[in-house]
């Protein structure tokens, strides 16, 4: 093959987090400025004590070669969606080069600049132009935009008055028909109907047999191997696993890193919170008190949450928010332990477990949001999205409530009912 | 191969990327009439907002001012000089104040999209011109009811709206990009821009304060162009050209320096917003 169609060198990027970032204040900066030369002559003794630099990438080097579908996969945090955003050219790398060839789109949250006041026929000519279409272009494009979102009867309606999946189709659909040589895709398939999902893969499918490159990322595995031939793994910053995407996959699955049932902070200061209490650890356990991301839809599953109180004398109420792949939120979960609901806590570890019945989450992956409040006055110590996930498996042995149907099953619980038929004589 | 793109940290000072800009053209088109068909909607009055703002300031004025406080009009009817000055006056103040936001309520757009970041602030002033077009159909009447007739030199009033226009423009790509950071200057600009038009010759004549001070107003970029903008339309007295020029070289120094600090620092926008 010819010389490769993107070359990423070495690629890094940092942040600096702490306080003397972002929404600093015009009279802090000020203030710096003026006693900086100050600063200076005593930081000698100091040095970078308080290092708040952190790494989002650490030297990535790979290619890629024009026409192929690589997926990124790797756990939150490890990355992808920095890389992602570095190669659309929306932040820039602190070091490394990166050269591609060719129109790049990224479809990073399909949507995005879309207005809500105006139609979908305006938003449709808004949005092509800010992924940097001519209005030529998207008129050419215009019908098989329209005919593809399957919204035509909306067209000229506010997009304000749109359901989530018709505004997810519009925009997924101006984004698709950009034809651009590198296509540079996140998660953006893991909203809308199944129906739709199929039709976007498919229409990615499409593009990268038309010679397109595409890098796809993506938490679901089976769509990484369907799509891609080949994969990357990323893991705090750098590229764990380079090759095969069924390789790289199982990798992915049978490190230590793969599961996403266990999140832990060893740090207290990195930890999420805040001065009256921090976040540890949450987990995801079985009956048997094992770490595990795939539950049998049989078996009760506990959700665990260790946390620290740094300052005594506060109540406070553990929360755990259950949402499935689609993002709908399942339940919420609220303490309601009769012996710590009143009681103003003294500081020291804690752990807070919940057990959830087995027979009530549907099959598929379920995503964790934990958090810790205050009741009175109401105030979110800490919260964290995502923090942990799991897959509920069906074993389909007969004895789950499915029964005996093999096929698909709607619904976001599928709780086990108790059934009579009687036959009338 | 076809059109390379090569990343890499950029340091100092970043040119402008005029070709890519030119790519991109039809997105000042697009998002200037955005906040066209956006500005109105919901809104009972609609469009008449773009005629009762300057109107109803220059009643207002009129009495306040050209009534109570007898300020001199340099021989022009009071209404009539005041509006003339709040025409160019509006235009820079609606389009300074939305530039300045333009990022940070763009901030959707810059952390997922990439496109040139210089046309959001930029956008604003074309956005902005309907609004100066409307207005002055009112002057037109205005002067057909004092019957004023107009001046020859009205040709040069499309420069003064390019000048006014890259003057706001010009600290709108400053202010839009001091806005990312520092969001103090959100609370700043609309409180600036009410004192800032008290040292534009916008309701007195320069004359009021004499030759000895006329180009002390003339620093401020708006001065010698609002200065010239009533005898441009009304031919009552000379153009002041010294002062439209000093104002226009400072104007075109803030529009300058405007560009190269809105492209240094537009790489941690993403970042930080």
């Amino acid at each position: 093959m010819s010389s490769p169609i993107i070359e990423i060198q070495g690629i890094s990027k940092s942040y600096t987090i702490g306080k003397k970032e972002a929404y600093g204040s015009l009279r802090d900066e000020i203030m710096q400025t003026i006693t900086a030369p100050f600063r200076r002559r005593a930081k000698g003794a100091i040095t970078d004590a308080d290092d708040t630099t952190i790494w989002a990438l650490k030297d990535v080097s790979f290619e890629v070669q024009e026409g192929e579908v690589i997926g990124i996969i790797g756990r939150n945090g490890a990355g992808k969606s920095t890389l992602l955003k570095i190669l659309s050219r929306i932040t820039e790398p602190t070091s490394g080069r990166i050269v591609m060839h060719g129109r790049v789109a990224s479809l990073l949250e399909v949507g995005t600049g879309f207005h809500p006041e105006l139609t979908g026929r305006e938003n449709i000519f808004l949005n092509g132009a800010l992924l940097g279409m001519t209005r030529a272009e998207i008129k050419a494009k215009f019908d098989e935009i329209v005919a593809f979102s399957e919204i035509e009867k909306f067209l000229d309606t506010p997009v304000k008055r749109y359901s989530s999946g018709m505004y997810v189709r519009l925009a997924f659909a101006v984004a698709a028909h950009l034809e651009p040589e590198i296509l540079i895709v996140d998660e953006v398939l893991a909203v809308g109907d199944v129906r739709f999902q199929r039709k976007c893969m498919e229409k990615m499918g499409d593009v990268s047999k038309a010679g397109r490159t595409v890098l796809f990322v993506s938490h679901s595995m089976p769509a990484i191997t369907r799509l891609c031939q080949r994969a990357l793994l990323l893991s705090e910053g750098g590229v764990l696993k380079d090759g095969p995407a069924h390789q790289v996959v199982n990798a992915y699955f049978h490190s230590d890193m793969g599961s996403t049932a266990i999140r832990e902070w060893p740090d207290l200061n990195k930890s999420p919170g805040d001065d009256v209490v921090r976040l540890r650890k949450v987990s995801v356990l079985t009956e048997e008190g094992k770490v595990s991301d795939a539950i049998d839809i049989r078996h009760p599953i506990t959700l665990e949450m260790r946390y620290d109180v740094l300052k005594p004398g506060v109540m406070l109420t553990p929360v755990f928010r259950l949402s499935n792949q689609e993002g709908i939120v399942l339940f919420t979960a609220i303490d309601i332990d009769p012996y710590w609901r009143k009681q103003p806590r003294p500081t020291g570890h804690y752990t807070t477990t919940v057990r959830i019945p087995g027979n009530l989450l549907s099959e598929g992956s379920i995503s964790v949001l934990a958090s810790i409040s205050t009741i009175s006055p109401t105030a979110k110590r800490l919260s964290e999205k995502d923090v942990v996930s799991f897959q509920i498996v069906d074993s389909m042995n007969g004895d789950s409530a499915r029964g005996d149907w093999g096929g698909e099953i709607l619904g976001v619980i599928r709780p086990m009912l108790n059934w009579a038929t009687n036959k009338e004589e | 191969m076809k059109n390379e793109i090569v990343i890499e940290p950029k340091r100092g000072w970043v040119p402008v990327n005029f070709r890519e800009i030119w790519k991109f053209r039809e997105l000042f088109y697009f998002l200037a009439w955005r906040d066209v068909k956006v500005k109105y909607k919901q809104t009972a009055l609609g469009v008449i907002w773009a005629i009762l703002q300057p109107f109803l300031t220059m009643v207002v004025f009129s009495m306040l001012f050209g009534r109570f406080a007898g300020i001199p009009s340099d021989g022009v009817p009071y209404p009539i000089f005041v509006y003339i000055g709040l025409l160019p006056w509006q235009y820079f103040a609606s389009v300074l104040g939305q530039s300045t936001n333009s990022v940070v309520s763009g901030g959707e757009m810059v952390s997922k999209i990439y496109f040139p970041r210089l046309i959001m602030p930029v956008s604003t002033a074309i956005a902005a011109i309907l609004d100066f077009c409307i207005a002055a159909v009112i002057l037109g009447l205005m002067m057909i009811y004092y019957d004023m007739s107009v001046s020859a030199t009205i040709v040069l009033v499309p420069l003064l709206v390019l000048l006014t226009m890259m003057n706001a423009v010009g600290f709108g790509m400053w202010f839009s990009a001091l806005n990312v950071r520092y969001r103090d200057i959100q609370y700043a600009i609309p409180f600036g821009i009410q004192i800032w038009m008290f040292v534009t010759p916008v309701i007195y004549p320069t004359s009021l304060f004499g030759e000895r001070y006329a180009w002390l107003l003339a620093l401020n970029p708006m001065g010698g162009v609002i200065e010239a903008f009533r005898p441009a339309v009304l031919g009552h007295m000379p153009i002041p050209w010294t002062a439209l020029g000093i104002s226009a070289a400072i104007g075109l120094l803030i529009f300058v320096s405007g560009v190269f600090y809105f492209r240094r620092v537009e790489r941690y926008f993403a970042d930080v917003i």
